[in-house]
């Protein structure tokens, strides 16, 4: 089994048997309210999905993740996870306090061991993490509405976040003992933010051909207006996956977390966060994780030339499409035909055949798929 | 029987070696190491070192016994085994 980022799979759960104590303590401790999505990035870390980090990141790896796209010891990082707040929320904080971190309710679900408190640079943030300070980029606004104070160290989880989606939801602990018990030694990752489309399928049972199995792991979590939502992705993957692929396999798992669209830096992320849950390959699309024409489309393939120690394969594709000749879905690199035979896998185009009642065509999605959209009234982000 | 007829009827084991490459500034600071303990090459120390490393790795990514236990009847209460 390959090993974790960086050697050591994390766990700061917090035991069971020590729950109740521990939610005593917390109750006398200093608070600070965080976000449903910090609270993921927190439950993240405390699982192991984001190991090796044990906290929220100090202001040294801050900097070196901002600039080297490294943690300082040197292990590949790219997306800061950082916990932002108020300076008011500090008043009765500071650094050495071990402190309760609270949701909405004021309910504590979480310890937070405040190593150091330290102010930062949005605009650098923007600019080194999303290459752009313009604020219609969701990841730039996002980093402007930031608290001005980053507070850095380990936390401990208490209490699991609520999810409706639990069903669906393994830890890497988990997934590497189901793919030790599926017998499976090389296993591709698949990240997506969307429902199956054939263009999918393809890349999906196209990398599967070179691996003992296909880890299917949809983002679950806030995501920006127009995409699809979350139970419409698990609806139509549950589907896709019962009708055309096999069991022994595929594993389907969410991923919680929030999109960032970070393009190059964020796929490297993703990668990370599959090798921590046993991949041994990584799929990487077309505009990865990207968001309107931010990026060059193969830039998110072309920043793994910077990491050779990252560890996990990338399996790069090009763009599909179907090809009315080929009478199949194929790419550029396989298809001699003109574009006039072909037809995109569109994400608007499907989006705007959805919202009226046009069929949506078989060259572009299972029929069974094509039916569950259909069976959702409202299926995008508002 | 003296040590050396001992040592002759032992089996012996062959343990094939494999050359590998490392920077010389990466080398030159083991060299100064292993002078300070009890190593007798580059490669005694070298493959002491991976082997600790790999032996910690693979430690830390295992589940405890009972643990894998619990993990797998979750695994089969959700139907991925």
């Amino acid at each position: 089994m390959v090993p974790p980022h960086g050697g050591k799979l994390v766990d700061r759960t917090v035991p069971f048997d020590k729950k109740e104590q521990k939610i005593r303590e917390a109750a006398s401790l200093a608070q600070i309210e965080v976000s449903s999505g910090l609270a993921r990035d927190l439950e993240n870390i405390a699982y192991g999905v984001l190991s090796p980090l044990e906290g929220f990141l100090c202001q040294d790896d801050y900097q070196s993740v901002l600039r080297n796209k490294r943690l300082t010891s040197d292990l590949v990082w790219t997306i800061p996870i950082l916990l932002d707040t108020s300076k008011d929320n500090l008043k009765n904080v500071k650094e050495g306090d071990l402190v309760a971190l609270v949701d909405a309710a004021r309910l504590p679900f979480a310890t937070l061991h405040v190593e150091e408190i330290y102010a930062f640079n949005k605009k650098e943030l923007a600019e080194r993490v999303y290459g752009t300070t313009e604020q219609a980029h969701p990841g730039v606004a996002k980093t402007f509405a930031m608290g001005d104070c980053l507070i850095g160290g380990k936390i401990n989880l208490i209490e699991p976040l609520f999810d409706e989606f639990q069903r669906y939801e393994l830890k890497p602990v988990e997934t590497r003992v189901l793919f030790k018990e599926k017998g499976w030694r090389t296993i591709v990752g698949f990240q997506t933010r969307n429902i199956p489309h054939l263009g999918h399928e393809y890349v999906q049972k196209t990398a599967l051909t070179f691996v003992d199995g296909l880890f299917v792991n949809p983002v679950i979590g806030k995501k920006k207006r127009g995409d699809f939502k979350d139970e419409v992705i698990l609806d139509a993957y549950t589907t896709l996956l019962k009708s055309y692929y096999l069991k022994d396999r595929t594993v389907l798992a969410i991923l919680r977390t929030e999109m960032r669209y970070a393009g190059p830096r964020e796929a490297i992320f993703h990668a990370i966060i599959r090798k921590n849950f046993g991949c041994t390959h990584f799929v990487v699309g077309r505009d990865h994780a990207g968001v309107g024409n931010y990026y060059p489309p193969y830039a998110a393939q072309q920043i793994f030339d910077e990491f050779p120690d990252l560890r996990i394969i990338p399996l790069f594709f090009t763009a599909f499409f179907y090809c009315k000749k080929c009478e199949s879905v194929v790419n550029e690199k396989i298809c001699p035909h003109d574009a006039q035979y072909r037809i995109d896998f569109s994400g608007t185009q499907l989006r705007g055949k959805l919202s009226t009642s046009e069929a949506l065509p078989k060259e572009l999605i299972r029929p069974e798929v094509a039916e569950v959209l259909r069976k959702h009234k409202d299926p995008f982000v508002e | 029987m003296k040590t050396h007829e001992l040592a002759s009827c032992l089996p012996q084991f062959v343990i094939t070696m494999y050359a590998t490459e490392i920077p010389e500034s990466l080398y030159n600071r083991i060299v100064a190491r292993i002078r300070e303990r009890n190593f007798n090459s580059v490669t005694d120390y070298a493959s002491y070192v991976l082997r600790e490393k790999l032996v910690m790795e693979e430690e830390a990514s295992k589940p405890t016994f009972f643990k894998e236990e619990e993990i797998k009847t979750r695994l089969r209460d959700l139907g991925y085994l």
